[in-house]
């Protein structure tokens, strides 16, 4: 969790607002940083996570959790992470005989072209239960990150279908939060990833896009993040729905600038 | 404002609503991720529910707490709404899924509206076209903003429909685009510079040009619309690439071009800092007046020197 994030999204663990989609996006620059944000987030929040992740291991992670202040592995036992490692579970799709169908079964069946088995393992995994000894606070689904699923052969209204569920479940029903990282193409002309991302934009609250600078790599300034709520218009004046920010990642912290402000510039 | 002029807008903000309604047919509202179009499709609704109109809403994007929030029990008493949010492919099996889909209920509002004039909003028509085939949905569209013209079937007058459909841009190509605007009576394509949002509309009025306007709006928390005048000129040419821009080189204090006179005079010119074998020469000769040299003092007019002591000033 980065503390000068919180302030410049107005916001901490105690006082999360519910009910919201986040949009992360990241154009010519790794955005990595803000899912571990939100992880760390959310289980200092004492949320209810599930964290479907398809990009890196769980010890990758973990280790980054660390330097965060959270440890995803005690997290996992005492029940409040729900982790699908993605590399992992994929394989086991063909190699393991599977009772009830695997989340990722789509990789098997290329005709279901759906993620319902996908959607139904969050939907158990943060299912409310009346145990209430853990008496986690809210459920939070974060995936990493929903362009891979396009690279694996689903069409682009399938994923937009499956955030569709966990929107109407999740955010609506359960009064929680859902965060996803999607990749911007930029340049390349890729019309599945660009009807993905324009479709989520359409659907989140909030916005977060990291972008590498248009100057190129630079040691003391490694990309900007345009903040856009998109709350209706007549909430707050259109002029503050839209800030953008230069950051610099630290070893355990990242610090924002204005635009053109960095301590190393000035 | 001054009340003639709180009377002007007022007009004007009953045109820019009345002139979207005024039509009936299908009216495209084109969003983007930046200026959301919600908003005035839900003015656009409250204005129908006040008109005393049923509303009919085809949500598949909000749920309906949230698309009924901001509305006051008498408005929301008019609106029906027809639940595709939370379970539009039946994965959940709750039963509530409606029977023949978001098309079945489009065909089923159309049978429903021989008592009077009818509002049907879609939000949205992009979930309904990445959904379904654009040609089946265009027919349906067409059957159920045009059956006014038609004649029913027992006889009864039916009343003037409006469809109002909320469509995002970014999400679909120019081919479903230019379908949808073919069908459309009117477009409104939303907007914005400088923070303050714009409608610009398309009417197609039947025999005659087509207009286009744009409007500046903002609209009210209680979805009310409150029409604006537009940013002044100079913050305009964002807008419109057409503009010519104001030359920033016509004040300038300083010059920057040359003429080719001024470049060979600053061509032929020696810096102080350029060493030549002259200033060398120069440099190393010795200059014959250094050795007589003098000193000339003038007293300050205003020094209080006294003669006799001279050290007076010191205070010992």
């Amino acid at each position: 969790m980065f503390p000068e994030l919180n302030n410049l999204l107005n916001t901490t663990p105690d006082r999360a607002e519910q009910g919201k989609l986040t949009l992360l996006c990241d154009a010519k620059t790794d955005g990595s940083f803000l899912v571990h944000h939100f992880l760390s987030f959310y289980l200092k929040a004492n949320c209810k996570v599930c964290f479907v992740a398809l990009i890196q291991s769980f010890s990758h992670y973990n280790i980054v959790g660390q330097k965060l202040g959270v440890n995803l592995t005690m997290a996992r036992e005492r029940g409040q992470l729900v982790f699908l490692e993605g590399l992992k579970s994929a394989v086991d799709v063909f190699f393991q005989a599977q009772e009830k169908p695997h989340p990722l079964q789509f990789l098997r069946e290329a005709s279901a072209g759906n993620l319902k088995p996908l959607f139904e393992f969050v939907r158990v995994a943060l299912k409310p239960v009346d145990s209430g000894a853990a008496g986690w606070t809210y459920p939070v689904l974060l995936v990493d990150d929903l362009s891979v699923l396009l690279s694996l052969g689903l069409g682009a209204v399938a994923v937009l279908d499956f955030i569709h569920y966990c929107r109407a479940t999740l955010c609506w029903e359960l009064k929680g939060n859902v965060v996803v990282l999607v990749h911007d193409s930029g340049d390349v002309e890729d019309e599945e990833n660009d009807i993905l991302l324009n479709g989520l934009s359409h659907q989140s609250h909030l916005i977060l896009r990291a972008e590498g600078l248009a100057t190129g790599f630079c040691r003391d300034v490694h990309g900007q993040l345009r903040i856009l709520w998109r709350r209706p218009s007549q909430s707050t004046s259109q002029r503050d729905q839209s800030l953008t920010y230069q950051y610099k990642i630290q070893d355990r912290s990242v610090s924002f600038f204005a635009k053109g402000m960095s301590p190393a510039v000035l | 404002m001054t009340l003639s002029e709180g009377a002007r807008a007022g007009t004007r903000k009953l045109e820019m609503l009345d002139s979207l309604l005024a039509l009936g047919g299908l009216v495209l509202l084109r969003d983007s991720v930046e200026w959301e179009g919600r908003s005035l499709l839900k003015a656009l609704v409250k204005k129908s529910a006040l008109c005393g109109e049923q509303v009919h809403i085809l949500g598949c994007e909000v749920s309906e707490e949230e698309f009924r929030e901001g509305f006051d029990s008498d408005i929301n008493n008019r609106l029906v709404y027809h639940d595709f949010f939370r379970d539009p492919l039946n994965w959940s099996k709750t039963g509530e899924a409606l029977p023949g889909g978001p098309l079945g209920a489009l065909r089923a509002m159309c049978k429903r509206t021989d008592l009077g004039p009818v509002t049907i909003a879609l939000d949205s028509l992009s979930w309904l076209l990445l959904h379904l085939p654009c040609a089946t949905l265009c027919q349906t569209l067409h059957a159920v903003s045009y059956q006014d013209s038609c004649p029913p079937g027992d006889g009864s007058p039916v009343g003037k429909v409006h469809v109002l459909g909320l469509l995002h841009e970014e999400l679909h190509g120019p081919g479903p685009m230019g379908a949808l605007s073919s069908l459309a009576q009117t477009e409104v394509t939303l907007g914005g510079t400088m923070g303050q949002a714009s409608a610009r509309i398309l009417c197609r009025r039947p025999q005659q040009h087509p207009t286009d306007q744009t409007q500046w709006f903002s609209i009210l928390p209680d979805f009310s619309l409150h029409l604006q005048e537009g940013p002044s000129k100079e913050f305009q040419p964002q807008s419109d690439p057409h503009i010519p821009l104001v030359d920033p080189m016509a004040h300038l204090t300083f010059n920057l071009h040359l003429s080719k006179k001024e470049r060979e005079a600053r061509d032929s010119l020696t810096l102080p800092f350029q060493f030549s074998s002259e200033k060398q020469e120069a440099l190393l000769r010795p200059r014959p007046s250094q050795a007589t040299s003098h000193i000339f003092y003038e007293p300050d007019a205003y020094d209080d020197l006294d003669q006799e002591d001279p050290d007076d000033d010191l205070d010992i």
